[in-house]
């Protein structure tokens, strides 16, 4: 788990033209740079939104994210969902806090 | 000089980004809500425009996290975000660097803020601005606070920031107009987005238009990720504001819950400053 340098290359996605232009012409060198899991890799490699909300990246990086890979916002809510009944759970971050009230 | 203008609105993307998504009926009291607000703000021909946000890692990162943060620049560039999504085009808005030296150097002397001269706008301050100043053409100075990265910056901290800022501005000759953005209850960008627990947000609501501070700052913040989500963090913004204005009340002109937005949109405008006195007030009350 290392959803601090999971949300860091986000973070810099989101915002650095440069680094975008990298992360379609020389992902995995790029993805070197940050220390990473297997599983986060793939996650950011499929893209596997879901799974990167469980893993604990915040919205306000993951919905650019989404954005940026051309998921219309009701698909990108509709992954989420579909993460959490893949994969459980938020396991880390923001959202792990307990479930909020109905 | 002393404040010409305060308030509160939401800034939630989808706003201007889903707006085509929306009840036509909740889409055009909301925008025509803002335009109400624009008009007000215009009428105080402010020289320059505090936007104090929420923190969404536009521009800080959990590798060097303010508390606080001001824009110390003469110009941004914004949205962040891709203008598709959000609505807006990109555009250059101009900021306010001489300014915000001189409000910057007062704060310090009660708060430690941190200060930046490159600064990217976000749907935080642009989904404002693109119904408060179209054109573009009002100085900005963009101000941050924590409240997506924990450790948060706490209630009262907010809260001491405005009342600090508020000197600032009385102690600089420009008239300055200042508002507040975010929350209130809302869980942007999960599963529930669209969630709005109304009865929390008209609660904070009484409480930040009468300004009651010890109410305001009673929030804790497990409770207010059970009760309003993990945006309703964003109360800080708001908090900011009442600790600008203390002992005014403030108006709430527009509260409408719109799950189509993600949030309780919101406008509130605070009364009785100083510096607004002789200007007229626009239009009437718009409830939800
Ligand atoms: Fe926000």
């Amino acid at each position: 788990m290392s959803l601090y340098y999971l949300q860091k290359v986000l973070f810099q996605l989101n915002r650095d033209p440069g680094v975008r232009q990298r992360f379609d012409s020389d992902f995995a060198a790029l993805l070197d740079e940050y220390e990473l899991t297997e599983e986060e890799r793939e996650a950011l490699r499929k893209p596997d939104v879901g799974l990167l909300y469980v893993l604990g990246v915040n919205g306000q990086l993951l919905m650019h994210y989404a954005a940026l890979c051309g998921m219309p916002w009701a698909d990108y809510i509709e992954a989420m969902r579909e993460g959490v009944c893949r994969h459980g759970p938020v396991r880390a971050g923001l959202y792990a806090l307990p479930d909020p009230a109905p | 000089m002393p404040l010409v203008f305060a308030g509160v609105c939401s800034h939630a993307p989808g706003i201007v980004g889903r707006a085509h998504m929306a009840d036509p009926a909740d889409r055009a009291s909301c925008h025509a809500a803002f335009d109400d607000m624009r008009v007000e703000i215009e009428a105080t021909k402010p020289d320059a425009l505090i936007v104090i946000a929420a923190e969404h890692f536009a521009n800080f990162f959990m590798n060097n996290m303010p508390a606080f943060a001001m824009a110390m620049t003469d110009h941004y560039e914004g949205p962040i975000e891709d203008e598709v999504w959000l609505g807006i085009r990109r555009h250059r808005i101009p900021g306010h660097a001489d300014l915000a030296l001189r409000l910057i150097t007062r704060v310090l002397d009660e708060v430690d803020v941190a200060y930046a001269e490159e600064w990217k706008l976000d749907h935080g301050i642009m989904v404002p601005l693109h119904f408060l100043t179209p054109r573009y053409d009002l100085p900005i100075i963009a101000v941050n606070i924590n409240c997506q990265g924990p450790p948060l910056t706490p209630l009262h901290r907010a809260h001491a920031f405005g009342r600090v800022l508020r000197r600032a501005c009385d102690e600089v000759p420009e008239r300055i107009a200042l508002i507040g953005t975010g929350g209130i209850s809302h869980w942007p960008a999960t599963p529930i987005s669209g969630r709005i627990n109304e009865a929390f947000d008209r609660e904070f609501l009484e409480r930040w238009s009468a300004n009651r501070r010890d109410e305001l700052l009673a929030y804790r913040d497990e409770d207010t990720y059970r009760n309003a989500g993990q945006g309703g963090f964003e109360i800080r913004t708001f908090i900011a504001v009442s600790g600008a204005t203390e002992g005014l009340a403030a108006d709430v002109l527009y509260y409408r819950a719109i799950p189509t937005f993600s949030v309780g949109c919101t406008i509130g405008i605070v009364r009785g400053l100083e510096g607004y006195d002789a200007v007229p007030q626009a239009g009437g009350r718009r409830q939800g």
